[in-house]
């Protein structure tokens, strides 16, 4: 029970794959114009995740080490198209606001991430609930990014007007929308912003001698390392996948 | 050739793979602190994802559409790119060592890039054949390259100013990456 409290606090709080990590940059970026598509991203990831976690704990006794990487993306990517098809035809609307990224959940670093570094080390019942902390701390640092967006680009969380419009014919006072906001340049700026205040909360964290896991991946400018974890290059590629592993 | 000229242009600027897409951001945010790397990723890009684009769509329109496993397009393509990846890397190390000493180091890092693997699902939901599969690969190359390129100029300069302290780094570079988006916005109106 403990166990499950602990991984569930990792993924929201403690290793919030969002704001600590800064994992899966690509959809927090593409997705977020608007609160309710960062959910219903959010969710489809957290099931992939759940899911691919699940399979591949239990199946971590018999996958060989050497070709461990495409036994992963195989069955991340499985999931990933039967998830596809749950959003298609059930939620349509979802499935045209998301359109490519739905797909392109197979390359997200947070899932082959909790794979490698978890789910192929530990017990079912526990990989089970990592990939749902995680994905719950992925869904809400980017349905919040949304609701940012949203609320600047067009006065609007999850559609409900929060700030009333200004309207120049009828000479009412309100609000003024800055769609850049839910284009493509103020996903980069907020984004940005988001980078920086983190940064600060960090600096000021290591004054009082707090410890904040740092940032993994693309942001922190280690490409390198992301390669390693998220690519199949990798994988046939034997010396790289032994560095990996030296690494550790 | 008017379909061929649009989607080259569609491609590499007015969508621009980085900046209206969101797609690469990895390498974009890695490999921009100078310009000569990113010179030399943009080319490994260009290359890896006109052969991808190729390949996937070969294998889509002859093996997937025949036998009715069109839906398996997204296990297939990754298993493709990644396995390309893997043979262009070592056919080049055999074959052009001159080639393979240039790009050698930034192909591993090619597989992660989520743009290859968006290029042939695109091609897909826009049923291009063969031939404007290729162009639109290696015309959303050509545009990762110049967004890569010029984010790499524009962070040569930025390095010695003297920028808040939460702000240097990646903050920065998204920051620009957001005024770069504005500047392509420009672009919207050509086709």
């Amino acid at each position: 029970m403990n166990k499950i409290g602990e991984r569930l606090y990792n993924g929201i709080i403690k290793e919030n794959p969002t704001y600590v990590l800064m994992l899966g940059m690509c959809p927090t970026l593409a997705v977020t114009t608007s609160a309710i598509n960062g959910i219903g991203m959010g969710l489809s990831t957290t099931l992939v995740l759940v899911m691919s976690n699940m399979l591949i704990s239990a199946l971590r006794k018999v996958i060989p080490d050497k070709v461990r990487m495409p036994a992963f993306i195989v069955v991340v990517a499985s999931f990933v198209t039967i998830v596809q098809f749950l959003v298609q035809g059930f939620l349509p609307s979802l499935y045209d606001a998301l359109g490519i990224y739905i797909p392109l959940i197979v390359v997200n670093c947070i899932i082959l991430g909790r794979a490698e570094s978890y789910a192929s080390k530990n017990p079912v019942i526990p990989s089970i609930f990592d990939g749902l902390g995680m994905g719950l701390g992925f869904t809400i640092g980017i349905t919040i990014i949304g609701a940012i967006r949203e609320l600047i680009g067009s006065g609007a969380i999850f559609g409900y007007q929060l700030l009333p419009l200004a309207d120049e014919s009828t000479n009412t006072f309100g609000y003024t929308p800055v769609s850049i906001f839910i284009l493509a340049p103020g996903a980069f700026l907020v984004l940005g912003f988001v980078v920086a205040i983190m940064n600060k909360i960090r600096s000021g964290a290591a004054k009082r001698g707090v410890k904040i896991t740092p940032p993994q991946g693309c942001l922190a400018g280690d490409c390198a390392s992301c390669a390693n974890k998220c690519s199949a290059a990798s994988d046939a590629n034997d010396d790289n996948a032994s560095d990996e592993k030296s690494k550790e | 050739m008017k379909t061929l000229l649009i989607i080259l242009i569609g491609s590499s600027i007015v969508n621009n793979v980085v900046l209206s897409q969101f797609l690469g951001l990895c390498p974009f945010l890695g490999v921009s602190k100078k310009t000569d790397t990113a010179l030399g990723m943009g080319g490994a890009v260009i290359f890896v994802m006109a052969i991808s684009s190729l390949v996937a769509s070969i294998i889509y329109k002859f093996i997937l559409v025949p036998t009715g496993f069109e839906y398996l397009q997204t296990i297939v393509f990754i298993l493709v790119i990644a396995a390309l990846v893997q043979f262009v890397e070592m056919f080049l190390k055999k074959k052009i060592p001159s080639l393979y000493k240039s790009l050698g180091v930034y192909l591993p890092l090619i597989t992660t890039n989520c743009a290859v693997l968006g290029v042939a699902l695109k091609n897909v939901t826009n049923e291009y054949d063969i031939l404007e599969s290729t162009v639109n690969g290696i015309a959303t190359a050509i545009g990762f390259a110049i967004a890569l390129i010029i984010m790499a100029g524009i962070r040569e300069k930025i390095e010695y100013n003297d920028i808040p302290k939460p702000f240097r780094g990646s903050a920065l570079v998204l920051i620009t990456a957001g005024l770069m988006a504005m500047a392509f916005f420009g672009f919207s109106g050509v086709i």
